[in-house]
């Protein structure tokens, strides 16, 4: 790695680690303090390397650096405490802990409880998303408007508004009882579910940053699916469904940012060592009776990760839509189990049910449409890309669609 | 929109010999992609349950009958709570049903609604 990409990568890796110790020490309550001095650890990396060159070790000069700062910043509130509360608090004080620990241990510990108290069941589920792209991923704000396709003025307000109500409502960073982390799993899980997502489908085009939210939302859950306390079938469904598609990373697409259709990708790309930690998790995943909607879309992602069209193949995505909708209904499925059903039954009886589907505000269920009608009635396949591009809402849904448009033989 | 409660029944004597594997897979399958069907266009509101076969039956003076196939010959197989503008519209869902398939009927009941 060139020096110039050092900071920039270390920053990547160990700035989410040092806030979160940091964070978990000084509580939410001096959140802004920690957040200060995990930048400033790094405004200072940045200067002094740049004028006395890379320090041998890296990484422990980071964290000698942030453990400094932070053992000043306790002593100052120590001496602020004492002398403004020195009738409240008589001989009884005792000065407060001023050793960071950023062993490994520590740092994934915090990391762990972190996830738990971001998912609080008092903040908003896009509240929780945002501080954990924040705070637990150490994205900047720019990155993460561009992700939301939003504005960084929208991400700001949302981030002070969630930091405002972990502090009022005293929020602690401790690991939950057994019977609290049972309850909150699932908010964890469809934040960092989301998190993948966020990654994996939006429309934003920076492509290296997408590939980092999908790799974060990974790593936050294999610690989960790692730890005694925190795993279990769900964990790990979810885990094998984002191995399986992030398999698919490098081959969707092409060198332009644009997406390549799966049944146009070059397998070769497609990462065997991802397939395998998915299959390895979704094995993991079948034990006990529990049948989540991760379950069901880590099914999904797992016939898919087999290219070759088979009526076995189709009729379990098939069959693995039915139960996901039957679950919880979401447009998407709705499509896609569509599109599963005409190469289980064909385009006719396709075409019979996505009729009924009452999606005809959404531009995929033209693309859709368009698809099943092309050798069937090319007019009306034309019909319905027209009406796609009308309904897209993003410039790449409409240069994919223009595309299928040229393709059309009329 | 309103609710409509779709009850299944069939006969519950099996005519002739039990289906094969084979064949009650081929049920199951039917089943599950009308299921789905019915959830894909959002108006599912309940999957409902399928029953078991075994069941009994509590008669005035508190007599106790195995049953109910005794007393009815179409019992109840099972039952799903979907969502339509009419009466009409949620029989129209009902014709697809596989119980339809092995001679049984579906009874298709709308909610009154309970001022609490």
């Amino acid at each position: 790695m060139q020096e110039k990409e050092i900071l920039p990568h270390l920053f990547r890796t160990e700035y989410r680690k040092i806030i979160s110790v940091l964070v978990r020490h000084f509580g939410f309550e001096q959140l802004t303090i920690a957040e200060d001095i995990a930048s400033d650890t790094f405004l200072i990396a940045a200067e002094t390397w740049g004028l006395k060159g890379l320090p041998e070790n890296p990484v422990a000069w980071l964290y000698t650096v942030a453990k400094n700062k932070s053992r000043d910043q306790l002593k100052r509130n120590a001496i602020f405490e004492k002398k403004l509360r020195p009738s409240l608090k008589s001989e009884s004080y005792s000065v407060p802990d001023t050793d960071i620990d950023l062993s490994e241990k520590n740092i994934k510990d915090s990391q762990l409880q972190m996830m738990f108290a971001l998912c609080d069941p008092i903040l908003p589920l896009e509240s929780q998303v945002a501080l954990t792209l924040r705070i637990l991923c150490g994205f900047g704000i720019d990155e993460i408007a561009d992700a939301f396709l939003t504005n960084k003025e929208t991400i700001n307000k949302r981030l002070f508004r969630g930091k405002e109500k972990l502090r009022s409502a005293e929020i602690k960073i401790i690991m939950p009882e057994t019977g609290v982390i049972v309850q909150r799993i699932d908010a964890v899980l469809t934040s960092l579910y989301l998190l993948f997502n966020e990654g994996y489908y939006s429309s934003s085009r920076n492509n290296v940053l997408r590939k980092d939210f999908c790799l974060e939302a990974m790593r936050l859950t294999g610690l989960l699916a790692d730890n005694g306390q925190t795993n279990n079938p769900r964990v790990e469904a979810l885990l094998a469904l984002m191995c399986f598609h992030a398999s698919r990373f490098d081959a969707r697409t092409d060198e332009n940012g644009e997406i390549i259709r799966y049944d146009k990708q070059n397998t070769e790309l497609w990462s065997k060592e991802l397939i395998t930690n998915g299959e390895f998790y979704l094995n993991k995943a079948s034990r006990g009776t529990d049948l989540s909607r991760y379950h069901l879309e880590a099914g999904i992602a797992y016939w898919h990760t087999i290219q070759t069209d088979s009526p076995e193949k189709w009729e379990n995505i098939l069959n693995l839509y039915n139960q996901l909708l039957c679950l919880s209904y979401s447009p998407a499925s709705a499509l896609n189990r569509t599109y599963a059903l005409s190469k289980v039954k064909g385009n006719e009886e396709a075409i019979k049910e996505a009729e009924k589907l009452g999606l005809n505000k959404n531009h995929l269920y033209h693309v859709l449409l368009a698809y099943l009608y092309k050798d069937i009635d090319e007019s009306k396949a034309g019909n319905h890309l027209y009406l796609a591009l009308k309904l897209a809402k993003t410039e790449t849904e409409r240069i994919s669609i223009r595309k299928d448009i040229g393709n059309l033989q009329i | 929109m309103k609710e409509f409660l779709l009850v299944f029944r069939r006969d519950f004597k099996l005519n002739g010999t039990p289906p094969s594997p084979e064949q009650s897979q081929n049920i199951m399958k039917e089943w599950q992609n009308w299921m789905g069907s019915i959830a894909a266009r959002n108006i599912l509101v309940n999957p409902g349950n399928r029953l078991a076969d075994e069941g009994k039956v509590v008669n005035p003076g508190n007599i106790v009958t195995n049953g109910p196939y005794v007393e009815i010959k179409e019992a109840i197989g099972g039952y799903i709570i979907v969502r339509a503008e009419s009466l009409e519209e949620a029989a129209e869902i009902s014709k697809g049903c596989p119980i339809l398939l092995i001679g049984g009927t579906v009874e298709v009941r709308g909610f009154i609604p309970m001022n609490m």
